[in-house]
This record gives structure tokens, C-alpha cells and sequence, in this order.
């Protein structure tokens, strides 16, 4: 029987691997797919706990549809920046924004 | 209490009232500021004389206190007020007479001087806090207007501040005095413990049955620190012969008659307690006696006119002080009174001869002055002859009476001392008067005799110092003695061999320096020549303001030298040191803000995993 701590797993890994791809990638575009990951795992979360805990109501595929839509605004603004930076700097390499270093 | 006592308080305010009414409205109107200032010491001589006429036709003995409560609070009440009685009322009159004919010669003296309205409101408050010196009723008045006249001193020395001298010797002048009136005020303080009251009246009274004498000893000595300094005795003299930079009224007034008599007064009034302590006593002696002889001494070969004159004031305190100091209470204040007269009459003397030299002041420049002068030389060989003991001039009888008592004490040391110095006055006094007066010109100014209004201050002071001294002289009964006294105070019969020492020790004085200056029998070259050593160590004033100077190069400039190290290296160090360390802390810390978003995240998270682990944990804790 698939119960809700295998899919709180499943998020749990999926979340993981987001995480450790925004922390260890340097490619601009891959870490705002790793992102997308860990937003993904919440969804996960949101709909699995729901189904089990309160199943009469859908609070919580609103919420992961409300994510959803967060997500692709997000996706297009991460990507029109990146493109922004692409054109001044010839690069997506996150290790070449260092205006800010000291 | 008598009408005219009750209302004495008067005297000294209306010299303060002419000082405020000529700083705020007459500035601009010097002759005004001069009436102004001689009406209010005119009016305030007059009343002196009031004040006199009441308390001489009284009994000796009888004092009169009027007093207001000033400072009070638990353990410690000061009174502002006036004590009257023949003590201060013989200062009294001195004071005013001698302040008067000072700014009425001082009318000549300081005429087209660019500050003459601001000099006459000094002088004024000069008089008035000399005269509240003189009225106060207590050590704490006392002290204020202590300072207020060594405030007018300062403002005086230095009134010609333009000259770099005149400005130095202000200032030495002033920090000088500061050093003697710090023993003076902890010795007042000191009684303020003790007997939380500083009224004289009482502390004689509390001090007539006190058993703990010893704690009298260390008093005594910080007490007369203060007329150490004022008085200009010993190690503290040497303020008072550069005070001559100040024009000449001022060291006629403040640095021969008045203000520095104030110690030897101060010395008096409070007699009570000095006399109470005999090692104090034999202390002050011995102070004033080598003052007299090592001021004397220097005296002797001084070239600058003025200079002769402010040595001869300092020998002269010093004889009052050593009268005080053998309990010859009455002999100082006899010998205070006669001195004031002469010395001033002297220094106006040598003010109306450096005027008509225009500003020439070393003698050796002057001479054959009589025939051009004869005021000025005739009234200042009468106060010569008078300062040098010549019978019957004032200065004799008093002169006498400080030897007497030296004699009486029986410390022949004393009155061996006095009568060497007795002989040095009438020798510097006669050099001064046969080089600069007499003899052939050496100077090509035509010299003239000074207007009336600075000859006829001279005349009436060479009448009071042809007759002052009749008052204590045993031609008319000592009348001085009869009502200047206390407790204490020793009275001795007349002498009849000590007065002809004393006057034959003078005339031989004044008969050498005859011979040498104006016979020139002995040439005073080759006596330089012969006695060169002697001769340097004196004219050089033994070298006390080298000697100053250097140790305050080692002393004061090395100790400015150690705190601008311990300033520089340590204050400043660690000020520096942890702006230093600020900053390294910054610079290193610096390094964990490379810029990236990602190791900012890395951060993040870590947070984030601690805070869950420690939650975790602080959870199954709880549980288990």
C-alpha cells in the first residue's frame, strides 16, 4: 500500500536534488530548472497531504495550481534576466557576476 | 553700635561702585573715569578718617563686627562682613591716603596714555578689594579679596601688554602667588574642619581653650604660605622685582605700600593663631630676617632705578615679617605704616624722574638732577633718609622698634641680621640718591621739574614720612602701641644704646656711600674689579630665576614630556588599537561575502539544517 511517507519521500528527494543543484551548478539555466525541482516537491507535498489528511476539501491542489502559475511568471522572468545578463556579459556562468565581489 | 561704625561697609564699596560705573558708562570719557575714581577714594579716605576719630576716642581693645551670613550649610558657616578695629583701622588710612595721592599723581603720570579710563577703573578696584581685604571679618572674605587685589595686580603689571616683559611678568606675577595662596587656602580649609566657623572673633575665642595644639603646627605653616607669597618673602620673591614692569603709580601703590603688606597684615590679624605655634613662629622669623639681608644684598649693585626700589621693598617686608615672626606684633604694623609712606613717596620720586626722562630708568644715565628737580629730590632724600633710619624721620622710630624686639627676644642671630640690613638700606638708598641726583649729567634730555599734580602727592607724602613715626615713638608715649596690640604681643622699654646703634649703622651707610659715589674717593670700577665674583652672584640676584627656569625645564617640561608620551603611545594607542582592530575585523571578515547568490544560499541552508537539527534534538529530549 502506498501511504503518505512514500510520497513525503518522494518530495523530500526531489527537493534534495533542487537544492543541491542551485548550490552546485553554475550554468544560470540549470539552477532555475532546480528550482523549479524544489517548487515541483512542494506541489508533491501539498496535493499528497491533502489527499490524506483532509480528502473532502482541495485546498491543496489550489495551492499547488496557484505554485504552478507562481512558477511559470517566475521561469519567464528568471529567463529574461538571464538572457539580460547573456547580452552584456557573453556568458550564463554565474562565477562571472562578480560586480558585487569585494 | 556707633552710627559711623554701622555704616563703614561703605568704604569699600564705593571704590567697587566708581570700578563698575566707569567699565560700563564711562569708557569712552577718561577724564571723567578719573573724577569718578578720585571722588570715590576721596570719599572713602574721608570716611576712614570718620571711622578713626571714632575708634581712637574709644578704648583700646574695643573691635566692632557687623556681619552677614554668606555661606551656610552643615559644619562650615562664612559671614561677609566688617571687623573694626585699631589694626584695621590704621590700614585703613593708609590705604586710602596712599591710594588717593596715587591717582591724583597718577593724573600727570599716565596723562595721553591711550588706556587711561580702564588704568583708573583698576585702580579703583584695586582700592575697593584692598579696603575689603583690610575690613573682612573672616578668612573666607579674606581669601576673596586675596585674590581680587592679586587679580589687580596682574591687570596692573600688565597694563602696558603690548611689551613682551610687561606681559611675562604678569603672568609670573600671578602664577607665582598661585603657589603660595594653594598652602593658604588649604590651611583656611583646614580650619574650616576643624571648627566649621572662620570668623576671627570666634576662632580666637575657640582657640583661647583648645587642648590639641599640635594640630595648630601644619595650619600655621599653610597659613603663611599665603603672605609668603603675597609679601613676597624668600623662595616665592620673585615676582615682585619684575612687577616693575607696571607703570610706576601702580608699584608705588600696589607693590610697595599696600597689596604686598597685605601678608604682613594678614600675618597680624590672625596673630592669634601664629602665636599660638612656636615653631611657626621661629620659622616666619627666620623667612623674613633672610629676606631682609638676601634682598638687601642684591639691592646694592642694581642699576635700574625702580629695581633698587622693589629690592628694598622686599628687604623692607622682610623686616616686618621677622617682627611678626619674634611676636613684635606691634613693631610690624608700626614699621607696615611708616614704610607705606616712604616707599611710596620713593617710587613716586623715581616715576616723576623716569617722566622727565622719558622712560629712562637706569641711574647710572641720570644724575645732576637736583638743581632741574628740586621737588622731586628733596622729598626723595627726605624719604631715603627716612627708609634708611635717620632720626627723627618715621622710619627710625619704627625701624627701632623691630629692633628692639629682635633684641628683647634675645635672638642675636635677629637683631644682628637688622642691623647689617639697617646699614645696606642707608648705603643702596644714598648710592641711588648721589649717582642719580647729584653729581654731573649724563644724560642730554632736558630734564624739568614734574607739574603740581604729581609734586604736590609728593610733598604731603614726604610730610607723613617726616612724621608718621611720632605716633609709636616714645616722644608721645607710644600711642601706636597703646592701641595696637593682643595677646601675646611683647612691649619693651626703649633703648636708648640700641637707637644710636641702629642710627650710627645708618649714617655710616650713608657716609660710604658719600665716599665712594659722590667723592669718589674709593672708585666703585675697581671695587667691581676686585670683588668681580661677588659682584656677578649679586647683580645676577644669585641666580634664583635661572635656577627657577631650569628646574622648571627639568621638572615641569619633563613631566610635559612623560604625559605626551603616555598621551601619544598609551591614550591615543589604544584609541588607535581599536579602530585598528575594527577594521582588520572588517577586512576579514570581508571574505565570507564573495558576492555570489549561490554560497549566500549555501549559508541559507546550512541555517536552515542546524536550526531543524537542533529542534529535532530539543524534541526527542523532551520526549525521552
Amino acid at each position: 500500500m502506498i501511504g503518505l511517507t512514500h510520497y513525503m519521500i518522494l518530495s523530500s528527494l526531489l527537493f534534495g536534488i533542487g537544492v543541491y543543484g542551485v548550490l552546485s551548478k553554475r550554468n544560470a539555466v540549470a539552477i532555475l530548472m532546480s528550482v523549479e525541482l524544489m517548487l515541483n516537491a512542494v506541489n508533491i507535498n501539498f496535493v499528497a497531504i491533502n489527499r490524506f489528511i483532509n480528502p473532502d476539501q482541495v485546498v491543496g491542489q489550489l495551492f499547488a495550481i496557484v505554485v504552478i502559475v507562481v512558477a511559470a511568471a517566475e521561469v519567464s522572468v528568471g529567463l529574461a534576466l538571464i538572457i539580460s545578463i547573456y547580452r552584456h556579459r557573453k556568458s550564463v556562468n554565474l562565477s562571472d557576476f562578480n560586480l558585487l565581489k569585494w | 553700635m556707633n552710627q559711623i561704625l554701622q555704616g563703614a561697609w561703605i568704604i569699600p564699596v564705593l571704590p567697587l561702585l566708581a570700578f563698575v560705573i566707569i567699565g560700563m558708562f564711562l569708557h569712552r570719557w577718561p577724564k571723567w573715569a578719573a573724577t569718578v575714581s578720585i571722588l570715590a577714594i576721596g570719599l572713602a579716605m574721608l570716611y576712614s578718617l570718620l571711622v578713626a576719630l571714632e575708634v581712637f576716642s574709644a578704648q583700646p581693645g574695643e573691635v566692632f563686627v557687623m556681619a552677614v551670613p554668606w555661606l551656610n550649610m552643615p559644619g562650615l558657616q562664612v559671614n561677609m562682613g566688617i571687623l573694626i578695629d585699631p589694626l584695621s583701622t590704621v590700614m585703613l588710612l593708609v590705604v586710602t591716603i596712599v591710594a588717593l595721592l596715587v591717582q591724583v599723581y597718577s593724573l600727570g603720570y599716565m596723562e595721553g596714555d591711550p588706556g587711561f579710563a580702564s588704568y583708573f577703573a583698576y585702580q579703583s578696584i584695586f582700592a575697593g578689594s584692598m579696603l575689603g581685604l583690610v575690613l573682612s571679618s573672616n578668612f573666607g572674605q579674606v581669601f576673596v579679596f586675596w585674590e581680587l587685589v592679586g587679580l589687580c595686580s596682574y591687570l596692573l603689571i600688565g597694563f602696558w601688554f603690548e611689551r613682551e616683559s610687561a606681559k611675562e611678568a604678569a603672568k609670573k606675577a600671578f602664577i607665582t602667588n598661585r603657589v603660595g595662596d594653594f598652602g593658604f587656602l588649604l590651611g583656611i580649609l583646614f580650619l574650616a574642619v576643624l571648627f566649621g566657623n572662620l570668623d576671627y572673633a570666634t576662632l580666637e575665642a575657640r582657640l583661647a581653650n583648645y587642648q590639641n595644639l599640635a594640630v595648630l603646627i601644619p595650619i600655621a605653616f599653610l597659613l603663611f604660605a599665603g603672605p609668603i607669597g603675597k609679601s613676597a618673602q624668600f623662595p616665592l620673591h620673585v615676582w615682585l622685582p619684575d612687577a616693575m614692569e607696571g607703570p610706576t603709580p601702580v608699584s608705588a601703590l600696589i607693590h610697595a605700600a599696600t597689596m604686598v603688606a597685605a601678608g604682613v597684615y594678614l600675618l597680624a590679624r590672625a596673630f592669634f593663631i601664629f602665636s599660638a605655634v612656636p615653631q611657626a613662629m621661629l620659622f616666619i622669623a627666620a623667612v623674613g630676617g633672610f629676606t631682609a639681608l638676601f634682598a638687601a644684598s642684591i639691592a646694592l649693585v642694581q642699576d635700574d632705578i625702580k629695581r633698587i626700589l622693589a629690592y628694598s621693598t622686599l628687604s623692607q617686608l622682610g623686616y616686618m615679617v621677622m617682627a611678626l615672626g619674634i611676636g613684635a606684633m606691634t613693631a610690624g604694623m608700626f614699621h607696615l605704616m611708616t614704610h607705606a609712606f616712604f616707599k611710596s613717596l620713593l617710587f613716586l620720586g623715581a616715576g616723576s624722574v623716569i617722566h622727565a626722562l622719558n622712560g629712562e630708568q637706569n641711574i647710572w644715565k641720570m644724575g645732576g638732577l637736583a638743581p632741574k628737580m628740586p621737588v622731586t629730590t628733596w622729598t626723595f632724600v627726605i624719604g631715603a633718609l627716612a627708609l634708611a633710619g635717620i632720626p627723627p624721620l618715621s622710619g627710625f622710630w619704627s625701624k627701632d622698634e623691630i629692633l628692639l624686639g629682635a633684641y628683647a627676644s634675645g635672638n642675636m642671630l635677629l637683631y644682628g641680621l637688622g642691623s647689617i640690613v639697617a646699614f645696606m638700606t642707608a648705603f643702596y638708598m644714598f648710592r641711588l640718591i648721589f649717582v642719580a641726583f647729584f653729581g654731573s649729567s649724563k644724560h642730554d634730555r632736558h630734564a624739568h621739574e614734574s607739574k603740581p599734580v604729581m609734586t604736590v602727592p609728593l610733598l604731603v607724602l614726604a610730610v607723613l614720612s617726616f612724621g608718621a613715626g611720632f605716633v609709636g615713638s616714645p616722644l608721645m608715649g607710644n600711642v601706636f602701641a597703646h592701641y595696637i596690640t593682643a595677646p601675646g604681643v611683647l612691649h619693651h622699654q626703649p633703648n636708648v644704646s640700641i637707637m644710636a646703634i641702629s642710627s650710627l649703622l645708618a649714617m655710616a651707610g650713608i657716609a660710604l656711600a658719600w665716599i665712594i659715589y659722590q667723592k669718589q674717593a674709593i672708585s666703585h670700577l675697581s671695587l667691581r674689579r676686585r670683588w668681580a665674583g661677588v659682584y656677578q652672584l649679586l647683580y645676577h640676584k644669585y641666580y634664583i630665576d635661572e635656577l627657577y627656569a631650569r628646574l622648571a625645564a627639568v621638572f615641569v617640561d619633563g613631566t610635559a614630556r612623560v604625559l605626551e608620551w603616555v598621551d601619544l603611545r598609551i591614550v591615543n594607542g589604544a584609541v588607535n588599537g581599536l579602530a585598528y582592530l575594527t577594521a582588520w575585523t572588517g577586512r576579514t571578515l570581508r571574505y565570507t561575502e564573495d558576492g555570489q547568490v549561490q554560497t549566500y544560499a549555501l549559508y541559507l541552508f546550512a541555517g536552515v539544517v542546524v536550526i531543524l537539527i537542533s529542534a529535532l534534538l530539543v524534541v526527542y529530549t523532551a520526549l525521552a
